[in-house]
């Protein structure tokens, strides 16, 4: 069963200091697959994805990609993990001192030693890829909108080819129209370069769009999983109420965390 | 009973700051030999931290050297001593005021820009960015400014002494009187090297203080444009005491060389 996953948690535990975050996330992501994990804020997501990209280290469980314990990686062996990846973050994250051209081409440059002419090209066609000119190449990130800049994201994210891409919350903060270009672009990328995705939102729109299968979070636990398709019979209140956006139910805002 | 637990608090908080710490300096320092090395980096972080301090570090120096010169002829003056004005001046300025002044003056400009800089790439998740890029940050970010300070600070203060002296000189002719060959002569038969290396030993202690304290302070800030503000705060008020602390500790050290 695990030999045939690209990743999977058992278990996973985080706290910080006396909340506890993740209580025991498994979650099972096959190779070629597209997971969404759906939850409210301050239900875990951000946490989930970090601790198996190692910026959290978790307190307890097992966390496997492509077989191997992860975990426990350290130095060099953790920088080769990581080439495995890409990511888009929420706000974009891009590196305000650096043109965008770099931006994209900074996991070339840095982290496979390219020299940088060839970079600049790879950057350029992997902005093409998601629909933007060579013009935008030497701007600075703070000239481009929301959406621009996290269209340079998903290049960025892309431009190493990696195996498995993060979305964190990859339409946030994006008009409907913008919000529809980002998931076409997702699933086009992802179905052009056959990887495998995990993103986390709380836009159902976007989820239903990119996944293949759905997985809800709430209070640190996977409280459902299923195909993408199955989800408007879930049979699960707390799923039920979070797809139709209801404040009456069994989840109970925090207001304070 | 509340007093001991207050005491026992801050105690402990203490210690884990100071541990924390003792942490990231030896995460910074031994990244310092471990390939890759960012040369472009490096460059670019001497330019910064050094080049850009020199007007604001020369005129610290010219007019404390001056300062230095007015106050030394007052004292002098009551024991018929004013031909030792210029050695004095000398030997304030390389063993003391030259590091000391500079070095409070870059921990002013430089450690609160690096905190400032790092402390907003954190919010702005683009340390997390790196991590994801493969890129250790510690290497690409830490390292750079501790080597680019270490390096760049006896340097500016080389110079810094060269001004300061030259600001007792003008001082000394200018407003005191003193015939200026005789003034550059005594300070030149007055010149021994182990006062300017000593000076210039602490300078690189300082450089490096400043420049862990920038990193350290950034790295730990969180929660927005308030967290930056207070990790910049943080870096110049703390490394302003740490370089006065190490300046008693390396003084009581050099003194007899």
């Amino acid at each position: 069963m695990a030999n045939d996953m690209k990743i999977e948690l058992r278990g996973v535990k985080k706290r910080f200091g006396p909340k506890v975050v993740l209580d025991g996330v498994d979650l099972a992501l096959p190779k070629g697959h597209s997971l969404v994990v759906i939850g409210g804020s301050g239900s875990g997501k951000s946490v989930t994805i970090k601790c198996v990209l190692g910026i959290i280290r978790p307190d307890a469980g097992q966390i496997f990609v492509d077989g191997q314990e992860v975990t426990r990686l350290r130095g060099r062996a953790r920088e080769d993990y990581l080439r495995k990846f890409g990511m888009l973050f929420q706000s974009a994250a891009l590196f305000d001192s650096l043109p965008v051209w770099e931006n994209v081409a900074f996991g070339l440059i840095q982290g496979r030693g390219m020299n940088r002419r060839k970079a600049r090209d790879i950057a350029v066609q992997k902005l093409a890829k998601v629909g933007l000119g060579s013009e935008v190449a030497s701007l600075s990130p703070a000239e481009l909108s929301g959406g621009m800049q996290k269209r340079v994201g998903l290049a960025r994210a892309i431009a190493h080819d990696p195996e498995i891409i993060f979305f964190d919350e990859p339409t946030t903060g994006l008009d409907p129209i913008m919000a529809d270009v980002i998931n076409d672009l997702i699933v086009s990328t992802v179905k052009d370069l056959g990887v495998t995705t995990l993103s986390i939102t709380h836009d159902m729109v976007s989820a239903r769009k990119i996944a293949d299968r759905i997985a809800m979070i709430y209070k640190g636990k996977i409280i459902w999983s299923g195909p993408t398709t199955e989800i408007d019979k879930s049979g699960n209140e707390y799923v039920d109420q979070f797809i139709h956006g209801r404040a009456e139910g069994p989840i109970k805002m925090e207001v304070r965390h | 009973m509340n007093i001991f637990a207050a005491i026992g608090r801050v105690t402990l908080a203490l210690f884990a700051q100071a541990g924390r710490l003792a942490f990231f300096t030896v995460d910074g320092v031994t990244s310092i030999l471990r390939p890759p090395f960012y040369w472009r980096l490096l460059f670019q972080q001497m330019m910064r931290i050094g080049f850009y301090s020199l007007p604001v570090v020369g005129l610290t120096a010219f007019f404390t050297g001056g300062v230095l010169a007015l106050q030394i002829y007052t004292g002098a003056a009551r024991y018929g001593a004013e031909q030792f004005v210029p050695v004095v001046v000398l030997v304030g300025i390389t063993r003391e005021l030259g590091p000391v002044i500079a070095g409070l003056m870059v921990a002013g400009r430089v450690a609160a820009a690096i905190a400032a800089e790092i402390g907003t790439m954190r919010v702005t998740e683009q340390i997390d960015a790196l991590t994801t890029l493969a890129t250790n940050p510690a290497k690409y970010l830490v390292v750079p400014r501790i080597v680019a300070a270490t390096i760049s600070m006896p340097i500016l203060v080389g110079i810094a002494d060269c001004i300061g002296v030259m600001g007792g000189y003008v001082a000394s002719t200018e407003s005191l009187g003193f015939n200026g060959s005789i003034y550059l002569n005594n300070t030149m038969n007055g010149l021994e090297t182990n006062d300017v290396v000593s000076g210039l030993i602490k300078a690189a202690v300082f450089g490096f203080i400043i420049a862990l304290l920038g990193c350290y302070t950034g790295f730990n800030s969180k929660g927005g444009a308030q967290g930056v503000g207070a990790a910049t705060t943080n870096a110049v008020v703390s490394s302003s005491i740490l370089i006065l602390a190490a300046n008693y500790i390396l003084t009581n050290l050099l003194f007899n060389t």
